[in-house]
């Protein structure tokens, strides 16, 4: 993978060859250049909003800036304790940073500014992170393209021709062509680890409980998650380690101890058991995507693993039920947005009730309004029995799939994505295709384990990235970051 | 297949504005998704819990005690498109 990695620029802080503001200034540098042709960043940071963590707090003002960017030159170049001293990152932008904007793909939010920081955002900082900008997203993270975001879609490195995977696919993206060292992104059914497949990088959706919401756009609130997108695996642990834990402003944490897992991604683990659902490889999956995955599969193997035939029987009910639960949830959470107290609001409306009816109406892309209509129709009075209910239900028969191959097996692997990165266009006229894009990532999203993508080549049709997909139980994150981690080395 | 009716009442329910394309587009649309998710009815779901949350977690609380953060009002109240005395102003909700 090129460009830099966490570790590589620890070394070259730690021998002097660079200083964290130089690293920076080229990366901006860089995104300045090749950002216009991929659609990565909705906007980029000066070097003032990073480095506040550590520098004085930024005030208004431009003789400020240019102080406290002095005061940033003369810091030591020596890495502090801090983890992530001087690395720059990605942030998707449907999470907050404060007083910056975050509009979350959104026309609704274009010039929302953001009144605090996301959980994840205060860890990073007082980690030591820079902040480079914020990246695309399908709008409110609902998509599989990025063809969903009210600013353009964003475009994939390894062809500008096609889509970079969604909805995180400007923070893929930025990964892949080297504009950050790493990404946050969000999954709600897919969206961290679709992008990272079709980018040919690491993306790893934690178990649901595992790092705090709070500060995320809420999409679909049972789903959410927020993930981390690399370079390779080590990078991922890293990153993961300092955004996870109980959070008192996320009542969904679970207050679970944070194991050391960048520590353990070599220990030793021969024998494991892996699980290979036989329904992932039936009608929908491309060849050139099985053939990888076959052949990660036997690598495994010989690196002394068993592998063994699970079944998932309900696996053909997981993506309707997903598309019942999702977008009741986005019905209510996206109710939010009425034109009253922030984001746009209509100048056409005569009393209150119009206020919402046209703010909504203008602010709102397709894609929203579809998921408002559906989820509003299923949670509507005699309906709620025939969909909302019968979905959980179903959703419980998916978790017990799991649960029940999880006896068997340690982890269970496969594709992430069905085909590699589409053309920009192809599918935008079908929301259904576009739905069964996710049909790999959505039943982990339903049971709410932790799941892994790691690049394992080039299509051999599309020359294109896939994707090979490794789930964990419940809070066994360590397991699928060692696997990737050692698969990684032998790929 | 939903009715006009049906995709009018549920854009109300929603607080939607549409025009007639997008009346039409969704009416399409909407049905079939819901003819695809028709496939949940061939899960045996007889005896089965709906599974609400995958957590576990029951009941998370935390002490109703001020956590001494500052928000700042211009952020707050300062992003409504109307706003007096730092609250925020709503149009009428009855037509004069």
């Amino acid at each position: 993978m090129k460009g830099h990695t966490i570790e590589s620029l620890r070394n070259g802080y730690a021998k002097g060859e660079y200083s964290p503001q130089e690293i920076f200034d080229s990366y901006i540098k860089k995104i300045k250049k090749e950002n216009p042709k991929l659609n990565a960043y909705l906007s980029v940071f000066t070097s003032a909003v990073g480095m506040a963590s550590e520098g004085p707090r930024r005030v208004a003002g431009e003789e400020s800036e240019q102080k406290s960017q002095q005061t940033f030159y003369a810091r030591p170049m020596m890495p502090s304790d801090k983890a992530l001293f001087g690395i720059p990152c990605a942030i998707k932008d449907n999470i907050l940073i404060e007083d910056t904007v975050t509009t979350a793909g959104s026309k609704i939010l274009e010039n929302y500014r953001a009144a605090y920081d996301a959980t994840v955002i205060k860890k990073l900082k007082s980690a030591g992170a820079t902040f480079l900008g914020k990246t695309n997203c399908d709008e409110f993270a609902m998509g599989t393209s990025t063809e969903n975001s009210a600013f353009g879609p964003t475009r994939n490195p390894h062809n500008l021709e096609r889509v970079p995977g969604g909805s995180s696919g400007g923070s893929a993206a930025a990964i892949a062509a080297d504009l950050a060292v790493f990404a946050l992104g969000s999954d709600t059914g897919g969206s961290v680890r679709q992008p990272a497949a079709m980018c040919g990088i690491v993306g790893i959706k934690p178990t649901y409980g595992r790092v705090s919401r709070h500060g995320l756009i809420a999409m679909a609130s049972s789903f959410d998650q927020i993930g981390v997108l690399a370079k390779n695996v080590s990078d991922s642990a890293q990153v993961l380690e300092i955004i996870s834990g109980h959070d008192l402003f996320d009542s969904t944490t679970v207050d679970l101890d944070v194991p050391n897992w960048s520590q353990n991604l070599d220990r030793d683990m021969k024998g494991l058991r892996i699980g290979v659902p036989k329904e992932f490889f039936r009608e929908g999956l491309s060849f050139e995507v099985e053939e990888k995955i076959r052949h990660c599969i036997s690598k495994l193997e010989k690196m002394g693993h068993k592998i063994k035939e699970v079944s998932l029987p309900n696996f053909d009910y997981a993506l309707a039920a997903y598309y019942i639960l999702v977008p009741s949830e986005v019905s209510s959470n996206l109710a939010r947005f009425d034109g009253i107290r922030y984001g746009h609001s209509t100048t056409k409306a005569m009393d209150l009730a119009e206020t919402y009816f046209f703010s909504r109406a203008e602010g709102f892309g397709p894609e929203s309004k579809r998921r408002i209509m559906l989820g509003t129709y299923a949670l509507s009075a005699g309906y709620y029995d025939a969909y909302y209910l019968k979905a959980q239900k179903v959703r419980a028969l998916i978790r017990k799939d799991f649960d029940d191959a999880f006896v068997e097996v340690d982890v269970i692997v496969g594709p992430t994505a069905p085909s590699t990165a589409f053309k920009i266009g192809e599918k935008s006229d079908d929301p259904l295709a576009l739905y069964l894009e996710d049909i790999y990532t959505v039943p982990i999203n339903l049971a709410g384990l932790p799941a892994l993508s790691l690049p394992c080549g080039l299509g051999s049709k599309s020359n294109m990235p896939v994707g090979f997909h490794i789930i964990g139980k419940a809070f066994d994150e360590e397991t699928i970051l060692r696997v990737g981690h050692q698969l990684e080395q032998n790929i | 297949m939903l009715t006009d009716n049906e995709v009018s009442h549920i854009a109300k329910l929603a607080r939607l504005e549409l025009n007639e394309t997008e009346k039409e587009k969704f009416k399409k649309e909407l049905s079939a998704i819901l003819d695809y998710v028709e496939t949940l009815n061939k899960a045996d779901t007889s005896n089965v819990e709906p599974l609400m949350q995958v957590t576990g977690l029951v009941n998370s609380v935390r002490e109703d005690e001020s956590r001494g953060i500052e928000y700042k009002p211009e952020f707050l109240i300062g992003q409504a498109p109307e706003s007096k005395n730092n609250l925020v102003k709503v149009k009428a909700i009855l037509k004069k």
